[in-house]
């Protein structure tokens, strides 16, 4: 941090000692603004840790079998994790995001397999319903400034209920079945759920979303206007107001933009396993928000990355899946999730100290 | 002489029943300070949310370029290149100086759905901009949040500058800083001025105001004092009438008193 000397040292230590002391302390302050203004790095440390510890301690996880399945694994929690993130560094939470990856799910089967519906067609009902759904989260909780845990809470436990009420009455079970046999599967299959063979490994089709989704998150966030704006109404939406960012308009389509990760991850889901459950997505958000925070997002909002979020959601496949090719107990799974998310919240916080300082 | 960027003539605010601003008259020339100088509750936050728009006037003249005006919105005033720059700064601590710099102006390139933030532009001109106040940023990257505090005013002034402010209001730049920085952010308030801009600087230090000041216009209570060019009043009488002049004597007095009784 050089200045020109016509410019008196704006942070003179209270203490004026020797001209070497404040180079050092100056030097020391260099390197941590480096490390503030990426955020994703402690994800990715994780990340290299986690794949070397099952790299050695597994036989299989290196196999390109064993790579194809917890990739598979990361696919959709990262595209999940990757929207969830943008919405936090805008400064909002989503907790019916989980449940609205059963609800997409649950609206595409009951309109292809009861109504009859093409299955384009009932994508697309879907997806408007997501899109509504979003919208509803988005302006509920700008119109009444309430917090946005409280209001998706709200919509959390409401679209819960109507899962499993709607489904019940329209099917008589907690279930929808049968989407292999609606019109339109075949297409929207290849689209949604589909498999490559690379070098004679099944590869899910669920992957490439999942880097198509972190490329454009991380486009918008990093290049476009819009992205600067996210960053500014998580940060102080009282100062984005002040200098004409639509704050509100920013806000309500980060909330559309979950609800359409999560149509996405709902049809990904009803199209491969051709059953949709009623139950399906609780506790899920927890996940989405432990990814993208591990990612590098700060709860308080303001700070993270799309990458970020997707290396969590990385994280979270290697060690789940890992944990299953090593033959450990499935509950050392939660463990290492707990701790992780102490780490990155730990991270996180000292970074967001540094870069909140207030310096007089 | 000439008309001044701005003028108000016996301008007047009432709130209710409440009289906030009373006959107050000053005026801001280019390339000339005008201090705003009053204790809490003077109206000086009044005056200026008057000239920056946020308030209409109900009473007196309110003039831009010699023509009567009456604002609906900050965006109004800002225009007609009136920008104010509050005590919170509009700034967000999290965000790189660049990015805070062109926030809500972004400079694009590309088309459509394509239409990206020109980013190398942005630096470039922040860098520039920055450098024309005689801010030396190390880097543009960096967060304003790790900005000493009178790096932000001056962000935020190089800011107003930089999109065509002609008149510049600046609430209180010095009040939450310790005596380096408010030299700095001083510097800075001289600098524009010499750059041909009208400054209003509002402040409750007379030590702060009168270097940098042409003019001083002294509230008390919604009321005007008076208002001098430098050339007709010392530090020590605007030091004495901002504290209260004969009431600060009573008080001395007063606080006498009971020295001598506890002496005693």
């Amino acid at each position: 941090m050089t200045r020109q000397t016509a410019v008196p040292d704006a942070a003179a230590a209270p203490a004026p000692g020797p001209a070497s002391a404040g180079d050092e302390r100056l030097a020391r302050t260099r390197l941590l603004n480096q490390l503030v203004v990426r955020p994703e790095l402690g994800s990715v440390l994780g990340a290299v840790l986690v794949f070397v510890l099952f790299s050695v301690v597994t036989d299989r996880f290196l196999t390109p079998s064993g790579v194809a399945t917890w990739l598979d694994d990361s696919a959709t929690l990262g595209i999940m994790a990757v929207a969830v993130s943008l919405l936090m560094i805008g400064g909002e939470f989503d907790l019916s995001a989980g449940v609205m990856t059963a609800s997409t799910s649950l609206v595409t089967a009951i309109f292809a397999t009861q109504l009859g519906w093409n299955t384009w067609a009932a994508l697309a009902a879907s997806l408007v319903f997501a899109l509504l759904v979003g919208f509803l989260n988005g302006w509920l909780v700008m119109r009444t400034g309430l917090p946005s845990f409280i209001i998706t809470l709200a919509s959390f436990l409401m679209l819960q209920g109507l899962n499993l009420g709607v489904t019940r009455l329209m099917t008589g079970t907690v279930q929808v079945s049968g989407m292999r046999s609606a019109a339109g599967y075949a297409s929207s299959g290849f689209v949604f759920a589909s498999t490559m063979d690379i070098g004679g490994t099944t590869i899910q089709v669920s992957i490439l979303w999942w880097l198509l989704v972190t490329a454009v998150a991380s486009w918008v966030l990093m290049r476009t206007p819009f992205g600067n704006w996210i960053f500014a109404v998580g940060g102080s939406s009282a100062s984005a107001r002040a200098v004409g960012v639509p704050v509100t308009r920013t806000k309500i389509l980060l909330f559309m933009t979950t609800a359409t990760a999560a149509w996405l991850v709902g049809s990904i889901n009803i199209l491969r396993f051709t059953t949709a459950q009623a139950n399906q997505g609780i506790g899920l958000e927890l996940q989405f928000i432990v990814a993208a925070v591990v990612g590098g997002c700060l709860l308080t909002g303001g700070f993270g990355s799309a990458v970020g979020a997707a290396v969590g959601a990385l994280i979270f496949g290697m060690a789940r899946q890992g944990i299953v090719f090593a033959r450990w107990e499935s509950d050392w799974f939660q463990l290492f999730l707990g701790a992780m998310l102490l780490a990155a919240v730990l991270v996180n916080n000292a970074f967001r100290r540094r870069a909140e300082r207030v310096r007089r | 002489m000439t008309a001044g960027l701005i003028e108000v003539r016996d301008v007047g605010k009432t709130f209710g029943s409440v009289i906030a601003l009373r006959e107050v008259s000053t005026v801001v020339n280019a390339g000339q300070v005008t201090c705003v100088l009053g204790d809490n509750g003077a109206g000086k936050s009044t005056l200026i949310k008057i000239l920056a728009g946020a308030h209409q006037h109900d009473t007196g003249e309110f003039l831009v370029d010699g023509a009567p005006v009456r604002f609906n919105s900050p965006r109004d005033a800002l225009e007609r290149g009136i920008a104010t720059v509050y005590q919170d700064l509009a700034v967000v601590p999290l965000m790189s100086v660049w990015r805070n710099f062109f926030l809500g102006s972004e400079p694009k390139v590309g088309w459509g759905p394509f239409t990206m933030v020109d980013r190398r532009k942005a630096k470039e001109l922040t860098r520039a901009s920055l450098a024309e106040l005689g801010i030396d940023l190390r880097d543009v990257e960096q967060p304003v949040g790790t900005l000493s505090g009178g790096e932000r005013q001056c962000v935020a002034i190089a800011r107003a500058v930089h999109f065509g402010a002609r008149v510049l209001i600046l609430d209180e730049p010095t009040a939450a800083l310790g005596v380096k920085q408010a030299g700095v952010v001083l510097r800075y308030v001289a600098q524009a001025r010499d750059r041909g801009l009208g400054v209003v600087l509002i402040t409750h230090n007379p030590h702060h105001a009168y270097p940098v000041g042409d003019r001083f216009l002294l509230l008390k209570r919604g009321r005007s004092l008076g208002c001098f060019d430098k050339a007709d009043i010392t530090l020590a009488e605007l030091t004495r009438q901002m504290a209260g002049g004969a009431e600060l004597e009573a008080l001395e007095h007063e606080l006498r008193a009971v020295g001598a009784v506890d002496g005693g």
